[in-house]
């Protein structure tokens, strides 16, 4: 037992120690947060922009059909633009995508985070919206009635009543969508960015063990997922003050 | 008094249709300042859809409704301006379930009327002693009964002073013995000289109050009246049915 420790002592020397390679463990999880922090952003922006116009057009197209003139054309294109945002996205990998923002679009640039906060901030973009929509689709159509009736616009009745409503009831599954990303993250390294999971790659090919390095990794992942989990169930309990 | 007082609402030949389904097929009617309309018919005969297009919450196909003499099925209007002047409660009550009483009560005066916050809870607190709720004023709409909710939806239609409540089916979502309780803050405001479209099946509250009654069946006015003569000496035999069913 204790030559078993031992053994584990001079591993995790040999590999995080010398040559200070922990060093490269921190660098690659501070790429991985950045990373994943700014296409979060990323994702609801694009989420809430895609998933507002999509339902305005469901919700408004017959009114504004009757009212005739350009506002039913344009939000029409518009609508058709974010259905092919969701299906182009949804429909292909996002290390085919990563691939593509690396080596096609942004093939002049060499700034491989912004080019990854892109293209993961744009997949996740399509995945939130559809979270945002069926969120406002749940809310019982009663909820938007009582606002119009009231006299508020669809815009101040969407601001009030609907997406206060609607974030709590999309919590749980927008986290899910948060962890997924920060694991999607991993295949940064297939463009050369040194994020945690090529870190610790990187170390395996240096030390030429791969137990230890990819153990780390793995538990760093865990714990970042463990800590968001607990705190956004905080923020739920917090949130659930209305419905006793 | 009903044809004393100035039209309110003046509608003429509305309808509406759902696809092929028309479910109004010509209704016209005025509604003076200070009448307690009550609207009553089989289900099916259109008569929360002619509520409905009061405010527009549904569209007309066809005709026209005058609202203080704004025609409000014209395009150009800004159909929000009006409906602040037209309350609305709600079948299912329809309370804002993120919100408390009191932010339920003042959120639209605040946000349209621009009334002070300090304002608008006065306000709501009056009407909420009104129907005594004052205590509920902080608790949110799940801590409440059926009953109280009604009321507070109530109330907080009453927050935007409009000068016409509508009422669609107020009482059909509640516990019978929660019944009375709505019936009575209504009662209470019919008497205030609120003018009131309510569709309902409460005969009771309908002979009490109404200035006017309206059968509807199959999309169009088949009697209106005065409520007791509607009831007591029925022409129609749809109404005469549709009595014997009810009363």
């Amino acid at each position: 037992m204790a030559e078993w420790f031992r053994d584990l002592y001079q591993q995790f020397t040999f590999n995080f120690i010398e040559g200070d390679r922990w060093k490269w463990i921190v660098q690659g999880l501070g790429e991985t947060l950045l990373i994943t922090f700014f296409a979060v952003l990323l994702g609801i922006a694009l989420g809430v922009v895609v998933a507002f116009i999509r339902s305005t057009y469901d919700k408004n197209a017959p009114a504004l059909k009757a009212r005739g003139g350009p506002g039913r054309w344009l939000l029409g294109l518009v609508n058709f633009l974010c259905n092919v945002y969701l299906t182009v996205i949804r429909g292909t990998p996002v290390v085919v995508q990563l691939l593509i923002m690396y080596f096609i679009i942004f093939a002049t640039s060499n700034n491989g985070t912004l080019v990854a906060v892109l293209a993961f901030g744009i997949n996740s973009g399509a995945y939130v919206a559809e979270i945002f929509r069926g969120g406002i689709l749940s809310i019982d159509n009663g909820q938007f009635e009582a606002g119009r009736s009231q006299g508020l616009s669809y815009l101040q009745t969407m601001a009030y009543i609907i997406i206060p409503q609607m974030f709590k009831i999309v919590l749980p599954t927008l986290c899910n969508e948060f962890i997924v990303l920060l694991k999607e993250t991993s295949v940064a390294g297939y463009v050369g960015i040194m994020d945690l999971t090529k870190a610790g790659d990187l170390i395996r090919g240096r030390t030429f063990s791969a137990f230890m390095p990819l153990i780390a990794v793995a538990l760093i992942y865990l714990a970042i997922v463990m800590l968001f989990t607990w705190l956004i169930r905080k923020l739920e309990g917090r949130l659930r003050g209305s419905d006793h | 008094m009903t044809t004393d007082s100035p039209v309110l609402i003046s509608v003429n030949n509305l309808q509406k249709s759902f696809g092929n389904l028309q479910v109004l097929r010509g209704v016209t009617l005025d509604i003076h300042k200070g009448d307690v309309v009550v609207v009553i018919g089989p289900s099916g005969s259109g008569k929360s859809t002619f509520l409905r297009t009061l405010n527009l919450l549904e569209l007309p196909t066809g005709g026209s409704i005058t609202f203080e003499g704004v025609d409000i099925t014209d395009r150009r209007v800004n159909i929000n301006r009006h409906r602040q002047k037209m309350g609305m409660v709600f079948q299912q009550f329809n309370l804002y379930p993120h919100k408390t009483v009191l932010d339920n009560m003042t959120l639209a005066p605040r946000k349209l009327l621009k009334t002070p916050r300090a304002t608008a809870e006065k306000l709501a607190m009056e009407l909420l002693e009104r129907v005594g709720l004052a205590d509920r004023a902080k608790a949110y709409p799940a801590q409440l009964s059926g009953g109280q909710k009604q009321r507070v939806a109530i109330v907080r239609a009453l927050c935007m002073k409009p000068d016409v409540m509508l009422f669609d089916e107020p009482t059909s979502a509640l516990d019978p013995e929660m019944v009375g309780e709505v019936l009575d803050v209504m009662k209470e405001l019919a008497r205030s000289g609120m003018t009131m479209v309510v569709v309902t099946h409460e005969m009771g509250f309908a002979r009490e109050v109404a200035t006017n009654a309206l059968f509807l069946d199959e999309g169009v006015i088949v009697e209106q009246g005065p409520p007791e003569e509607l009831f007591t000496r029925p022409q129609s035999d749809r109404l005469k049915s549709f009595l014997a069913k009810v009363l």
